[in-house]
């Protein structure tokens, strides 16, 4: 199988995000929260500050890394979460049918039609500000799209011989779900979720730069890009550099699920040879 | 379950009893009997075959028999007796309880009836697994065993390939392994070499026949190829239109064919030696086509087709005429 130069590229960016996620306590130059030094406040990138630092002259470069901490678990925890409820819901309703279908359609067709931004953004108002809340509003909020799939896809699978000849075998309905329909349906669902952490982290730094994400101090991308716009023309690198690393990272994300597309479903696809 | 159990597991009375089944077929507003007034029994161990041209209702005949009927089809009527128990009324629990263990079932297309994602050693296994609550490493041994019984060549390496390694031929008998392994007392095979080629077709039916012979499986063959059905069947029951117009023992039914469709079907066989014998002919054909389900015509539902059809055909539906051992026909004029 060969794999195709956005896999690379996507796969490699998005590496690097989580290597730095990890690696965050050493490769950060100082404390992202407690070395604020009004002296050194809003320096341009340097030596010392590679990134610059920000108004209370904490160096961006260490925010912007543990920022990746945050910005990651979100998109990473919460699309699982959004995977989970959507396959199973998407699963059982493409092979049960009858009410239980219609009810999850008509489920995914009411969160398709909210504004997952603004329901998070509810969400996040009843829970207040803070990673557990955060994680929950993302993660009950962007399980449609897994959910049409998985209901397509299990649709398309129940006809298939070998799912015909497993009920003649004698396999119950979860036996038949999880081990002939789930593994036959991961590819589409894999790409989804790769794509669906991107929109995640876009929302992450979309509700904190509302300011209802992580609260500051707390270096997240989305909320150092809302302490940068109000010097964003005297002190560019402020707002470029975490810009930059959601920007990366979701770029990583898109191609990497794009690639992981074309392994999946080479039919779909007008790859050169 | 509704019926009493009347006799366990190797009792005298037949394996399968069918009574009277009719399948309804629900159109828009309509419904139609796509099976109606089918009887027939099959004894412990004996090869039944059920002959008829597609659309005649055979396949759903053995569905119901595994409870599988789907909308728009479903159960209109009739008794299915399994070894003493009553299952035409029995929930989805109990009859999944009967599948694989006690019924097995074999299909057509060897190319799709195996999961692509699972190595063919572990289907087998699964149903060790689901069904005796064999271990997953017991179960992995049984299978290789299995394997080997169906004269798959190097079980042992066999066992970890994916389905698409292996040959159609390889597959129907990874189906048939799948089929037998939890021994069941009756497997049906829906047309289970059509999907073959001629040379491998009659290996796999001579390995069912044997296997099923070693085992006391019983066997619903289900086919539209008199010769096989009677080569490999005790008695034969061809359906023609959803209902059954003869029934006889295998060899009584090439020797005496009773019904004039009958005829017609073993007429229309090319038979090796025949040019030879009796110069270059035409070979006899059926003339017309099978009605559609919302066309069958009143009376006997071959009479447009019949060559010896007076009018009584088109009024009155025949009834069941005996003929020698336990042969049935339904035609008025038969003989």
């Amino acid at each position: 199988m060969r794999l195709g130069a956005n896999t690379w590229i996507g796969g490699g960016l998005f590496a690097v995000a989580l290597a730095v996620a990890v690696t965050a306590p050493w490769i950060a130059l100082t404390d992202p929260v407690m070395d604020a030094n009004l002296l050194n406040a809003e320096l341009p990138p340097s030596m010392e500050f590679p990134f610059g630092t920000d108004a209370q002259g904490r160096d961006i470069y260490s925010r912007v890394v543990y920022g990746a901490q945050i910005s990651l678990t979100v998109g990473v925890v919460s699309q699982i979460a959004n995977s989970i409820i959507g396959v199973t819901l998407g699963l059982t309703a493409g092979y049960w049918g009858g009410w239980w279908d219609d009810f999850v359609n008509g489920l995914t067709n009411v969160m398709l039609a909210i504004p997952s931004l603004i329901f998070a953004l509810a969400i996040m108002a009843i829970l207040g500000p803070g990673l557990v809340s955060l994680l929950i509003a993302l993660g009950l909020t962007n399980w449609s799209y897994s959910c049409r799939i998985a209901r397509a896809q299990a649709l398309s699978l129940k006809s298939q011989g070998y799912v015909q000849a497993a009920r003649i075998l004698g396999y119950g309905p979860f036996r038949i779900m999880f081990t002939q329909l789930l593994p036959n349906m991961l590819g589409p669902i894999i790409v989804i979720a790769t794509l669906g952490m991107g929109g995640t982290i876009l929302a992450e730094a979309a509700l904190s730069f509302l300011g209802l994400g992580i609260r500051p101090p707390f270096p997240s991308w989305g909320s150092m890009l809302s302490d940068a716009r109000e010097t964003i023309a005297i002190a560019p690198w402020v707002s470029i550099f975490p810009g930059l690393a959601i920007f990366l990272t979701v770029l990583g994300l898109n191609l990497l699920g794009d690639g992981l597309r074309d392994i999946f479903d080479p039919q779909a696809t007008t790859r050169r040879a | 379950m509704t019926g009493a159990r009347v006799t366990g597991a190797g009792g005298n009375g037949p394996l399968l009893k069918v009574e009277n089944l009719r399948i309804a077929l629900q159109g828009d507003g309509v419904t139609f009997n796509a099976v109606e007034n089918v009887s027939f029994e099959i004894g412990r161990g004996e090869a039944f075959g059920l002959v008829g041209e597609s659309g005649c209702g055979k396949s759903i005949t053995a569905l119901s028999v595994m409870g599988l009927l789907r909308r728009p089809l479903s159960l209109g009527g009739g008794r299915i007796v399994l070894d003493g128990e009553e299952i035409q009324d029995a929930s989805a629990a109990e009859m999944r309880r009967l599948r694989g263990k006690r019924v097995a079932m074999i299909f057509q297309e060897p190319m799709t009836a195996l999961n692509p994602l699972s190595p063919v050693g572990r289907q087998i296994a699964e149903m060790f697994v689901l069904h005796q609550g064999a271990s997953w490493r017991e179960a992995m041994d049984r299978a290789e065993e299995a394997l080997r019984q169906v004269r798959v060549p190097s079980p042992e390496r066999r066992i970890r390939d994916y389905p698409h390694q292996l040959s159609g031929g390889m597959r129907q008998r990874v189906m048939i392994a799948i089929a037998l392994a939890c021994g069941p007392d009756l497997l049906i095979a829906d047309e289970p070499t059509t999907a073959l080629d001629v040379t491998v077709q009659a290996e796999i039916i001579d390995l069912m026949a044997e296997l099923c012979a070693a085992k006391g499986t019983a066997i619903l063959m289900i086919s539209h190829d008199l010769g096989l059905v009677a080569n490999m069947c005790n008695r034969v029951a061809v359906m023609y239109a959803g209902r059954i117009i003869e029934s006889q023992v295998a060899d009584a039914i090439f020797a005496t064919p009773s019904h004039p469709y009958t005829r017609g079907l073993i007429d229309s066989l090319p038979r090796l030696g025949e040019r030879a014998r009796r110069g270059r002919q035409r070979l006899t054909e059926i003339s017309g086509v099978v009605p559609s389900i919302q066309a069958y015509p009143a009376g006997c539902r071959f009479n447009p087709r019949c060559p010896a059809v007076t009018d009584i055909c088109r009024t009155t539906v025949p009834e069941a005429t005996s003929l020698p051992a336990d042969g049935i026909v339904r035609c008025h004029h038969h003989g």
